[in-house]
């Protein structure tokens, strides 16, 4: 095995070595050696050529956030890395794993502002998770082995490795066998027991006891654990954005979504709960609204593996830093006999009855699907919902991917997510648009036999269309994208119709046809202006072994409900149009 | 705001120092001063940073977040020795050297140059102890200043002695340690 290598097969085997067996890149002129060498290893990485860097960032994502394994993209120097800075700082704000490697112009002219020069360590320090720039081909073997055990452990997140040009060029004697030398990075997996016990007692002590289950649970793979925890307590679990899969949502104890967007018996239950148990979500601004109204009556237990992250936003009774799935096991393993539970159970179902009152009361689901207010409308975008959730329940295998905005909020609301972890697959600390359309390619490749949606508003989908012909060329037949097409930036636009005196500034949006652009791309394009043909375009997308594309035209200017207005407590809500 | 006094032990990488202070900076925490050098282990760098924050626990979860920094502390309230020196070019023309030359005295000040019209003198003691002297060299004119910040150790057998924590220094072992 101690054979010479150029530093460009040295990051060919190193990837090998990790397990990794697919990667989405552009090459050019400083990563071109890394090309060269990648040819030999085709059998063992494949390449995903994708058209623009971002595209290739957000596809490493999906499959990353589709599989829970090491998603890989690559740029080259200069215009190449700076693509990839979105979704890199999107990988970052998500907790997802993802190596960024980078072409970087010669060691002799690096800090002169050579041809395509850019300080993409310097551009992404504050958003990675860890970043390196290697000079010295010796180095490389040992920088793979750490840069990859980083972005996979503890709190996953993107680190980005930039090579010189030369050290991809030169030979050695790759060292394999170099231990971690990694001083400063031990991540804390197993609870505090003592902590645990805390935890139990608290919970004990509990009337109006809650869960809040985050994009932790997902990560740990902890959901079997989160079920048999919340079953054996009978405590309600409300599920983040990205804690959505965690958790059936057909289970009784299932409450749904919290936060700017979340249904107002779950804002609600977490304002009058009186112990607040949140494992592995980080008490977003979208989640807590003004945090200093928050869960004004919870003591509060927050289990994280990021230590920082406990006592950051909300202040916290029981701190417990571990892993998801490790800590609910020990919870698991700490609680007392059955008897000791029955006060906490006794209060149980009052408690859960008071919640679904609550929500009878102002929307469960389907009757905020099947609105009256909507009946003027040739296609509200509820329908579209409504029938898709059926059409998936059905179908089976599938997962979604989806966007930011409207159409993003109205998927995590209207859907009914049981299909379990790693089914739902969206942008959400940074936000990104353009996510949707290159992560479901991720997502199609980790999960070949499912069927990938792709949910889209007209805005975002603008913005990364281009990889629906990587989609193409690689001969993915598994995605199907819904436009949901309204004409305009849709979020803002509500902003601006609630808030700023329907000053719709900047958000009307026109777009080409968008079913004949998908035809151009060799796909199949489906334009809907009905409701009732949704229905069928559905099924005609299911029934298609390939790609395809249905443009949902829907109703312009319908705003998401219920809303927590910016800075407001999530106690505030505007419920309806009514209350608006 | 109050003042925070943070001894940490890093990892002696290149840009470990942009990493610290980028992190500090982006956080939105003051900081007032940093000073960084080598410690008693080859390969590990130990850094004194005054920030101004009312959330220092945040701070300091936040610095354990970089991969390279592998202790720190907030020893703000610990017994501590804390020394700065500063480096001070000073009006002085023949007139006035008697009576600086004196002040240096009081002060355990030293003159390290003396030139036609000036006088650099070097000083070193606590924080407050600095500050003391530049008010009171101040009215003979300070024609330029130079202040290394705060540097603080604990005192007694506590503390964080570097080869603790690291079994062998650098990415490749390398014992050169390399600051940029």
């Amino acid at each position: 095995m101690s054979e010479t290598r150029t530093g460009a097969q040295i990051m060919c085997e190193a990837l090998i070595r990790e397990g990794v067996e697919v990667m989405f890149g552009i090459p050019g002129g400083a990563i071109m050696p890394f090309y060269y060498a990648m040819w030999e290893y085709r059998d063992q990485l494949r390449h995903v050529l994708c058209r623009h860097e971002q595209g290739a960032g957000h596809a490493a994502e999906g499959y990353a956030r589709a599989t829970g394994r090491l998603g890989v993209c690559i740029g080259t120097s200069g215009p190449g890395v700076t693509n990839l800075v979105t979704p890199i700082a999107d990988a970052m704000m998500d907790s997802t794993p993802i190596l960024a490697i980078c072409g970087q112009v010669g060691s002799h002219v690096l800090g002169k502002d050579a041809f395509q020069e850019t300080d993409i360590t310097g551009i992404t320090m504050p958003i990675t998770k860890h970043n390196y720039l290697v000079k010295d081909v010796n180095d490389l073997a040992y920088v793979f082995k750490e840069a990859i055990h980083i972005a996979t452990t503890g709190r996953p997140g993107p680190v980005l490795i930039d090579i010189t040009k030369d050290a991809m060029q030169k030979a050695t004697v790759p060292n394999w066998d170099q231990k971690l030398n990694l001083p400063g990075y031990k991540p804390t997996y197993a609870p505090n027991r003592k902590q645990v016990r805390e935890a139990i007692k608290l919970l004990l002590s509990a009337q109006k006891p809650l869960i809040i289950a985050g994009n932790g649970v997902i990560m740990a793979g902890a959901s079997e654990e989160l079920r048999h925890f919340a079953e054996q307590l009978r405590i309600p679990v409300i599920t983040t954005l990205h804690g959505i899969g965690s958790f059936p949502e057909d289970h009784p104890l299932s409450l749904g979504m919290p936060g700017m967007h979340g249904w107002v018996h779950c804002n609600r239950a977490i304002q009058e709960c009186d112990v607040l148990f949140n494992i592995g979500g980080r008490f977003d601004d979208r989640v807590t609204g003004k945090a200093s109204t928050f869960a004004p009556n919870a003591r509060v237990i927050h289990v994280d593996i990021d230590p920082s992250e406990i006592g950051k936003n909300v202040k916290v009774a029981v701190p417990i830093v571990g892993d998801a799935r490790l800590t609910l096991q020990a919870l698991l393993e700490e609680l007392p006999e059955r008897e000791a539970l029955a006060e906490l159970h006794a209060h149980a179902s009052d408690w859960m009855e008071h919640i679904r009152d609550m929500q009878d009361k102002h929307q469960g689901k389907q009757q905020y699907v099947n609105r009256a207010n909507t009946e003027h409308m040739a296609l509200p975008p509820h329908d579209v919902y409504e029938k898709l959730n059926r059409a998936l329940a059905l179908r089976g295998n599938y997962r979604v991917v989806t966007d930011v905005g409207q159409h993003q909020m109205w998927a995590a609301q209207l859907l009914d997510w049981n299909a379990g972890p790693r089914t739902h697959i969206t942008s959400g600390g940074a936000g990104t648009m353009g996510f949707a359309v290159p992560a479901s390619l991720g997502v199609a490749i980790a999960h070949p036999n499912d069927t990938i949606w792709a949910i889209v508003g007209d805005g975002g989908f603008q913005m990364t269309n281009q990889e629906m012909a990587t989609i193409m060329q690689e001969g993915i037949k598994n995605i199907k994208v819904a436009v949901i097409n309204n004409g305009y930036l849709g979020m803002v636009r509500q902003w601006q119709e609630l808030f700023e005196n329907k000053r719709y500034s900047g958000t009307p949006l026109s777009g080409p046809n968008f079913a004949r652009l998908a035809e151009a791309y060799g796909w199949k394009g489906l334009t809907v202006e009905h409701a009732d043909q949704v229905q069928a375009a559905i099924d005609e997308a299911h029934a298609t072994d390939g790609p395809v594309l249905v443009d949902f035209r829907v109703e312009r200017e319908v705003n998401v409900f219920p809303m927590v207005p910016q800075n407001k407590s999530i106690g505030e809500m505007i419920i309806t149009e009514a209350d608006a | 705001m109050r003042k925070h006094t943070i001894v940490a032990l890093v990892q002696d990488r290149p840009g470990v120092l942009s990493r610290v202070a980028g992190l500090v900076r982006r956080r939105g925490y003051n900081i007032e001063s940093l000073a960084v050098g080598h410690s008693e282990q080859p390969g590990v760098s130990r850094m004194t940073i005054v920030v101004e924050s009312d959330h220092v626990e945040q701070v300091v979860k936040q610095l354990y977040r970089l991969i390279e920094v592998i202790k720190v502390s907030d020893v703000t309230t610990d017994p501590t020795v804390e020394r700065e020196m500063v480096v001070l070019k000073l009006h002085a023309p023949a007139a006035a050297r008697h009576e600086v030359v004196s002040m240096c005295g009081v002060f355990d000040a030293k003159i390290v140059d003396v030139g036609t019209s000036t006088m650099i003198v070097e000083m070193t003691g606590t924080p407050a102890k600095v500050e003391n002297f530049i008010e009171v060299v101040r009215p003979y004119g300070i024609k330029e200043m130079m202040r290394t910040g705060r540097i603080a150790m604990v005192r007694g057998a506590r503390g964080h002695n570097a080869s603790e924590y690291v079994e062998s220094a650098g990415p490749n072992g390398a014992t050169v340690p390399t600051l940029n």
